[in-house]
């Protein structure tokens, strides 16, 4: 099967087990926790809006599993997700639709920023690999990669929120000043600082052992020996014939990458109040609004499957050999 | 004429620390005049390409060249500096690596490849650039499309030959070559040798070509030396070698390896084991498999370098005479 | 040999030094904490003093204590899971790797999926949704979401085995299976399997404290994680009881670079291109 077509293959079946996963769930789980939540919310819901919860979380009916899965399917093509209980009468959808681009600018810049200063320090250090410089950076970026992202995001927001006050200790921008255009990305800005130094510092750990090992593997290859035979300086082997193949493998363990990142992210965002997916997972998890949270598992599951068949294509695009082969 | 590459008493080891260093080359002197073939052979790791790779330049750690000299057109290879080393390659010395298959760079085009080396060497003009490209792709015979290929599209041979023609690209006056057919299947084999050998005409360049197949030698050195153990055992004008083969591990090499054309029902290796470099045994490397050997004198003095007839020189106690008859080397 | 290799590395050495301390903490726990973890008859917020050398809680428990209870369960959850892991990789991996044909395409499809399913959120979500908090359903959604990056390895590495020579002669020579696979295959992917042990042990750990952080473990047990939940839900920060909330942290930190380093460092003994020259 050709490369391309098992990765689109890989996308749509990760994106129905998303899906099956949010329907399995509350149907599976013992202790009915569908039916706990209908509890705790009778009487603060309409009772319309508890009649429509009782059919998505399947409790009390009396259509097959079969029927249900089918309405179930046709609610989400429709995108139709259910009231959020915790923002009744706000819908999921909305709720969803208002913090989606907070965590996608987020963690999509701080992954880039991230990945592009892991990789271009490992890439430094191999070229360096056995030197001062190697043997400090390798214990500092395990130390770095191996810090659980929530605790680190708690100390720089005490450290640079509250003792020296140089950034905003929670919240997406400020909202006491009703500011537009520069300024208003600026309170953006300066909000966005702290979460992304965390992702970014946090993240950037693991790009760098993964370079810088691939890196050191590679620059034993007979490739790059040759490179140097031919007499070109020492940049154009570093980059252009080592780096170039190094970095590869980066693009085929991405997947767990950009997993891991989204979770750092997610605490990273309960931590300094980021009104983004990752804090209204929390509170929807604190809620028991099993609606909200299950749009959120969906749409963060999709959001980090596209970015990993992005990163599939880019790969593509960087190796030749994964391309159809064929004689010119 | 004077010579284009001047090794004398070379010698690399690899390691060292607290370890003493595993001496992979000893004491060898070897002279290459312009345009002249020269052959190395010696069964594997007898140190052919850490001979090869310590006098391009690109030995790596831990390998260490612990002593003797190294010139090229009169000038010390040893002590230059790194950007006049990079100078040096390719327009001056090139090398055919022992794995020359797996050279290119996976992720460029053959064209880039080539591209990349004339730019690093000051051939700025990009049409100076292709025609020179096309040029030494023909010589050595593939279609000019696969210039546009990546290396995983080409077959093996095709790719070994797209790196002799790279060696190629800027004329230089020197290639070593080392192994460059052990891949590959005989007629491939025979071939490539053929168009190295017309390019060489063409272009007149020295070579340095190394094998472990002393029969592929015979036929298109002009001149060979034998290494066992990483000294130089014997050297000779290629068909001297062919017809008087003097020491006995010579003779061995040449039953092993009978030449093309003759019947090859006796192909096997030589009786025995090369001896551990990190322990070499004194006297002769050779004696513990040598039928000719000596007891008390082979396996306790090591025989020193003697000239037999000009031109022909060989270290081994079965000569002695000549030693008092001819100068020592 | 390997063994030599890897005693002589540094980094080795460090990550088991690490390691030994933390398993020390964890079995002399009665003997070396003041006091019970779970004691909160002391006045609350106390900052380090010689009664209570790391202060006290805002529940008025000693920090110290549970600094060093903690570690037993973190350690426990960490390798208990980090085993099972290894096991689902080792079954996965071999099994698809070794037999080929559909049921290897329907494992790697499998392992594909879980390796792009994110983590953390069907973490949370699982979670969630158990009614029962307790240590066995972190382990569980741990397990679930960590199994497939090392499955896939262990695969490949199978592929690449089952092709040697002496595999192969094995195979001519009659051997059943499942002997091909114990005594030719699993030993010769001991190494990998030590490291994917190892990098397995640092995603249960990172992961165990994300999710007590969050309140989705039984946050009556001390760990380090539960520890982090208190102390901030405690605002112990603001507080100024800064080593209640810096120490489990650092702790987690400190496990986690241990069984980095190891990872590292097996990877590096049993693959000789990147072993230093
Ligand atoms: N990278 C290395 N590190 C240590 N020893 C080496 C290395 N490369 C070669 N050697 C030693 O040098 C000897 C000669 O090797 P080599 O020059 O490759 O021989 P040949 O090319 O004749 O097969 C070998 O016996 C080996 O023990
Ligand atoms: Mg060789």
């Amino acid at each position: 099967m050709p490369y391309l077509m098992r990765r689109v293959l890989v996308l749509l079946l990760t994106g129905w087990a998303a899906l099956t996963i949010n329907f399995v769930l509350p149907r599976l789980m013992p202790g009915n926790p569908a039916e706990v939540m209908l509890a705790r919310f009778q009487g603060r819901l309409s009772p319309r809006a508890l009649a429509a919860l009782t059919v998505e979380f399947g409790v009390h009916t009396h259509q097959s599993l079969l029927t249900q899965y089918v309405v179930y399917w046709g609610h989400m093509l429709t995108g139709n997700f259910g009231l959020s209980l915790t923002y009744y009468p706000a819908s999921v959808g909305q709720m969803v639709a208002q913090a989606f681009p907070w965590t996608l600018g987020l963690v999509g810049i701080s992954t880039l920023i991230a990945f592009v200063l892991g990789t271009g320090i490992g890439i430094a250090a191999a070229w360096r690999h056995g030197s001062r410089l190697d043997g400090v950076l390798l214990p500092v970026s395990l130390l770095l990669s191996a810090m659980p992202y929530f605790w680190f995001a708690l100390l720089i927001l005490y450290v640079f929120g509250f003792v020296l006050g140089w950034f905003p200790v929670g919240g997406g921008l400020n909202l006491a000043h009703r500011v537009g255009g520069f300024a208003g990305l600026g309170t953006v800005v300066d909000h966005a600082i702290l979460p992304a130094a965390t992702i970014t510092i946090t993240a950037a750990g693991g790009w760098v052992l993964t370079m810088r090992n691939n890196m050191v593997a590679i620059l034993g290859a007979d490739f790059v020996k040759f490179a140097r035979a031919k007499g070109l300086a020492d940049r154009t082997v570093e980059i252009r014939y080592a780096a170039r193949n190094a970095i590869l493998p980066s693009f085929t363990g991405f997947a767990m990458a950009i997993g891991f990142v989204v979770g750092g992210a997610l605490l990273t965002e309960i931590v300094f109040s980021y009104p983004g997916l990752g804090y209204l997972l929390y509170e929807a998890v604190l809620n028991l609004d099993y609606p909200l949270m299950q749009a959120i598992f969906l749409f963060i599951s999709l959001a980090v499957l596209v970015a990993n068949f992005l990163a599939d294509l880019a790969y593509i695009l960087l190796d030749p050999r994964v391309r159809a082969v064929g004689r010119p | 004429m004077s010579p284009l590459l001047e090794i004398t008493q070379l010698t690399v080891g690899y390691g060292g620390g607290e370890r003493p260093p595993v001496l992979a080359v000893q004491d060898l002197d070897l002279t290459v005049r312009p345009g002249e073939v020269v052959g190395i052979a010696g069964e594997s790791g007898c140190g052919k390409s850490t001979l090869a790779l310590a006098a391009s330049g690109l030995l790596d750690p831990p390998g260490r060249v612990l002593g003797g000299s190294v010139r090229f057109d009169g000038q010390d290879l040893l002590g230059l500096s790194p950007p006049a080393w990079r100078r040096l390659r390719l327009r001056q010395i090139a090398m055919v690596f022992q794995a020359s298959m797996n050279v290119l760079n996976p992720v460029l085009r053959i064209r880039d490849q080539f591209l990349d080396a004339m730019q690093a060497h000051g051939v700025n003009s990009r049409r100076d650039a292709h025609e020179r490209t096309q040029a030494v792709f023909e010589l050595v015979k593939i279609p000019a499309r696969f210039l546009d290929a990546y290396p995983h599209q080409l077959s093996g041979g095709m790719r070994q030959r797209a790196v002799i023609a790279l060696c190629l690209v800027l004329e230089p006056r020197l290639i070593f070559m080392d192994e460059p057919t052990t891949a590959l299947d005989v007629v491939v084999q025979r071939a490539i040798l053929q168009s190295v050998n017309d390019l060489r005409v063409q272009r007149d360049f020295a070579v340095v070509f190394i094998t472990h197949d002393l029969s592929l030698l015979i036929e298109i050195a002009d001149r060979i030396a034998i290494m066992y153990a990483g000294y130089l055992v014997e050297e000779a004008s290629g068909p001297e070698l062919y017809q008087d083969p003097l020491h006995p591990y010579t003779q061995a090499l040449m039953q092993a390896f009978p030449p093309l054309g003759e019947v090859r029902s006796r192909l096997q290796g030589i009786p025995g084991q090369p001896p551990d470099l990190r322990r070499l045994p004194p006297g002769c490397p050779f004696a513990a498999r040598c039928g000719k050997v000596q007891r008390g004198r082979c396996d306790a003095v090591q025989p020193a370098m003697t000239v037999v007839t000009p031109g022909h020189r060989v270290a081994c106690h079965l000569y002695p005479l000549a030693a008092e008859g001819g100068k020592r080397a | 040999m390997t063994l030599r290799a890897f005693l002589a590395n540094r980094r080795a050495m460090a990550g088991a030094a690490i390691l030994v301390v933390f398993a020390l903490l964890a079995t002399l726990a009665p003997f070396l904490a003041p006091y019970s973890p779970t004691n909160i008859n002391f006045p609350p917020m106390l900052g380090p003093s010689s009664a209570h050398l790391l202060g006290t809680t805002a529940n008025g428990q000693d920090v110290l204590s549970q600094l060093i209870w903690g570690s037993r369960d973190t350690l426990l959850v960490g390798l208990l899971t980090a085993t099972i892991i290894s096991g689902i990789q080792l079954a996965v991996g071999i099994f698809g790797g070794y037999v080929g044909g559909w049921v290897d395409e329907v494992l790697s499809m499998l392992t594909n999926i879980f390796l792009v399913m994110p983590g953390l959120p069907l973490m949370i979500i699982v979670a969630a949704y158990v009614t029962v908090k307790g240590t066995v359903p972190i382990i569980f959604v741990i397990t679930i979401t960590g199994w497939a990056w090392g499955a896939r390895v262990l695969r490949s590495q199978t592929l690449t085995l089952r092709s040697q020579a002496f595999v192969e002669a094995a195979q001519l020579s009659g051997e059943s299976r499942w002997r091909i696979v114990l005594t030719h295959i699993v030993p010769n992917m001991a190494g990998i399997l030590v490291a994917n042990f190892f990098g397995a042990a640092l995603y249960a750990v990172l992961s165990e404290a994300g999710l007590e952080f969050l309140g989705l473990g039984n946050v009556n047990t001390v760990t380090w994680g539960t520890m982090l939940y208190w102390a901030e839900n405690d605002e112990a920060l603001l507080m100024g009881l800064w080593q209640w909330m810096v120490l489990p942290g650092l702790c987690i930190a400190l496990l986690g670079t241990a069984f980095g380093l190891l990872n590292f460092a097996v990877d590096e003994v049993v693959n000789p291109r990147l072993r230093r020259t």
